[in-house]
């Protein structure tokens, strides 16, 4: 019926991870008052909260080895040469160079993704929050925006990547890549992929505005009308001000997602080790080129690539996993200075 | 934007004399009037929508041959997929019905697989988590676990991969697996460590964070008073966990599941990495050796593949195998929603 009818394996589980310390840090807090002491409970109700303990413990026991581990990597194999240099091809690990162009790839995608992606999320969670409440038409019009969005975030990956291959490809856009000399569009580049990256940060993004504005309380609004103040006004001067902080967290969760997906980068950037750029516009042309990340530096260098060196993998890991933990530590400390429960409201940004 | 003439569009028109692009710039200079910002904002909005039309439609089209030449024949068991994927790549532009020949039921049954496993275990380990984090843990624990599940949630699944290839492939390869396993089934595949039991249990950690943020968020959103209700009853804490609040929000768990599962069924590059990338079907009959095999699932199938997109008969393939992936991650969306209804009785809005 529910977790417990499983407590007997997980409750074997506990015996190893955190079964000892659980029992006595209960035992010796009776006084929370919640409930009689241990004592008195049944064998399975031990063995359901033995099994809670260790559960959450093990979950906490994970993060902490693999943050550990790719530190301890990371340290190992690091070396700031390797940040400031230009990858390049070549069969020993010691000639293949470091991972300056998939650092700067990273970069480019995220501000590509972002800039695509923020207008579009406040704009959608200003208009169905805003806006939303005219007739029954415009009610429907908003439900689907709000569930092609919710479409949009349960979406993989690998499909988004395939669409954009298909959508770039088209010759009315082969402005975006450039045309191969059959005829053939070739559909990958750097404004390609950050298009599609814009799809990956759009629903964190959207939600947490949408929340924010949801938030907001309806006095605020009624007070600029009262001055009055229009629709649109309101939304600068008073409700934008308002959700700053969840826009910024809207987005820190989204540049969080852009530099953590692989599939994209593997599938629309080419796939190519150095920043190659395509035509001659300054600019332009960068946009149109291929490269990396960091992400496909990891995957191709890893030994289910081609490059089989482990330790730049590890290096280059270690790089991104520096990113994850300060995007994480600032959406912490932004929900923390806005006093916001920090708890997972709305997912938190996780779903 | 500037379709819409406002009936207030006065000053404008005593500027006739200024060229036509001056004249749409000071209209949108000018504070707005807010029939033109809903409707700015609107269409703005509608490119999300124009974005998922969009992609159904250039996901079907492509994979429209492979629907041609076989129906729906093509999800079912038959022949060699490796020689079928090899086939299509090596077909050129005009490529005989033939080639369109792909039975992918190993895959299928992989990703079922895989997905089935890690859901499963996902759940215990999820909903337990979610219930110490809110009902158990004390204060600084449960103020550092929300940190900690943000975070196992957005480790890249590419790192997750790295780890599991270059750490758990190994040591279930060197440890795990016995001689008289690898040698009986020798003949059939060859086990190196990569396999199902490895993609099962990282690709549990990945989803179980999804699942205990939302299950945290219900279990929040359950009345306080129906606790202490609970407690003045004289329950304890856990059979009231059990009795009240879990029965509460099973909706939520449900729909947790749900989300996780869609996760999993996506999820590409970690699978390709550590799967072993074998069109295997391993074989429940094996004993242990099982949990040892290499697979190969939908969404990796296609990253392992992603090069040979340029032969219009993988492509196709390709796309109806994105198709597919498309079409589940939609049910299992609107089986959530479905699922969620009663839960906005409780005012949760996830």
């Amino acid at each position: 019926m529910n977790a417990f009818a499983s407590s007997p394996g997980a409750g074997g589980l506990s015996s190893r991870v955190g079964g000892p310390p659980s029992r006595g840090r209960l035992s010796s807090s009776p006084s929370r008052g919640r409930g009689s002491s241990l004592r008195t409970w049944r064998l399975g109700e031990r063995l359901a909260l033995i099994a809670a303990w260790a559960a959450g413990l093990s979950l906490c026991a994970i993060t902490a080895a693999i943050v550990l581990y790719m530190g301890f990597r990371g340290i190992q194999y690091l070396r700031p040469e390797l940040l400031f240099s230009r990858p390049q091809a070549s069969l020993s690990q010691a000639g293949s160079g470091g991972f300056l162009d998939p650092l700067l790839g990273t970069a480019l995608l995220t501000v590509i993704g972002i800039a695509i992606a923020a207008p579009l999320g406040i704009c959608s969670a200003l208009w169905i929050v805003e806006y939303g409440q005219g007739g029954r038409a415009r009610q429907a019009l908003t439900r689907v925006v709000e569930s092609s969005i919710e479409i949009v975030a349960g979406t993989p990956d690998i499909v988004i990547a395939l669409f954009g291959l298909a959508l770039f490809q088209l010759h009315l856009l082969a402005f975006v890549s450039f045309t191969a000399s059959g005829g053939g569009v070739y559909g990958r580049s750097f404004l390609a992929a950050g298009a599609m990256m814009s799809l990956i940060a759009l629903p964190p993004l959207f939600v947490a505005v949408r929340d924010g504005l949801l938030a907001v309380p309806a006095h605020m609004r009624e007070g600029a009308f009262a001055l009055g103040k229009t629709r649109i006004a309101t939304i600068r001067r008073v409700l934008l001000p308002a959700v700053r902080s969840n826009i910024a967290t809207g987005v820190t969760l989204g540049v969080s997602r852009i530099i953590a997906d692989t599939a994209i980068v593997v599938v629309l950037l080419g796939d190519v080790l150095r920043t190659e750029t395509q035509g001659g516009l300054p600019g332009l042309s960068l946009l149109r080129g291929t490269g990396s990340t960091l992400t496909s530096y990891v995957y191709d260098n890893s030994p289910a690539g081609e490059g089989a060196a482990p330790q730049k993998a590890y290096a280059a890991a270690f790089v991104l996993m520096v990113f994850v933990l300060l995007l994480n530590l600032a959406v912490e400390r932004i929900a923390r200075a806005h006093s916001r429960s920090g708890g997972f409201a709305a997912g938190g940004g996780i779903v | 934007m500037t379709r819409s003439a406002p009936p207030l569009a006065g000053p404008a028109d005593t500027r006739r004399g200024r060229s036509i692009p001056a004249r749409a710039l000071e209209r949108l200079r000018r504070p707005w009037p807010d029939s033109r910002a809903g409707r700015t904002l609107g269409a703005v909005s509608l490119l999300a929508c124009l974005c998922v039309a969009a992609m159904v439609t250039f996901v079907a089209v492509r994979a429209w041959p492979i629907f041609a030449h076989d129906g729906l024949g093509w999800l079912g068991p038959g022949g060699s997929l490796s020689t079928q994927i090899e086939t299509m790549l090596n077909a050129s532009t005009d490529a005989p019905a033939s080639a369109y020949r792909l039975h992918v039921w190993p895959i299928l049954y992989g990703t079922l697989l895989i997905t089935t496993l890690a859901v499963l275990l996902a759940v215990p380990l999820a909903v337990l988590s979610a219930v110490f984090i809110v009902e158990l843990a004390p204060g600084p624990l449960r103020r550092a676990m929300v940190p900690v599940v943000r975070l196992l949630a957005s480790v890249p699944s590419v790192i997750y991969g790295q780890i599991g290839i270059l750490v758990l492939v190994p040591f279930v390869g060197n440890h795990l697996i016995t001689t008289s396993q690898r040698v009986a089934l020798e003949s059939r595949v060859q086990l190196t460590g990569a396999g199902l039991g490895v993609a099962v249990v990282i690709l549990t950690v990945m989803i179980a964070p999804i699942m205990v943020a939302l299950v945290c968020e219900a279990l929040g959103a359950v009345p306080s008073a129906w606790r202490e209700g609970a407690a003045a009853l004289g329950v304890n804490r856990l059979r009231a966990i059990r009795a009240l609040t879990l029965r509460a929000i099973r909706p939520a768990i449900v729909a947790a599941t749900v989300l996780a599962t869609a996760r999993a069924l996506g999820e590409a590059i970690m699978i390709s990495m550590v799967s072993g990338s074998v069109f295997f079907a391993p074989a429940p009959t094996d004993g242990v050796a099982f949990f040892y095999e290499p697979l190969r699932t939908l969404a990796s199938t296609i990253i392992d593949n992603h090069e040979g997109i340029g032969s219009p008969a993988l492509r196709s393939a390709l796309y109806a195998l994105a198709l597919l992936l498309l079409f589940s991650a939609f049910v299992l969306s609107v089986a959530g929603y479905l699922i969620k209804l009663p839960l906005r009785r409780y005012g949760v809005r996830a």
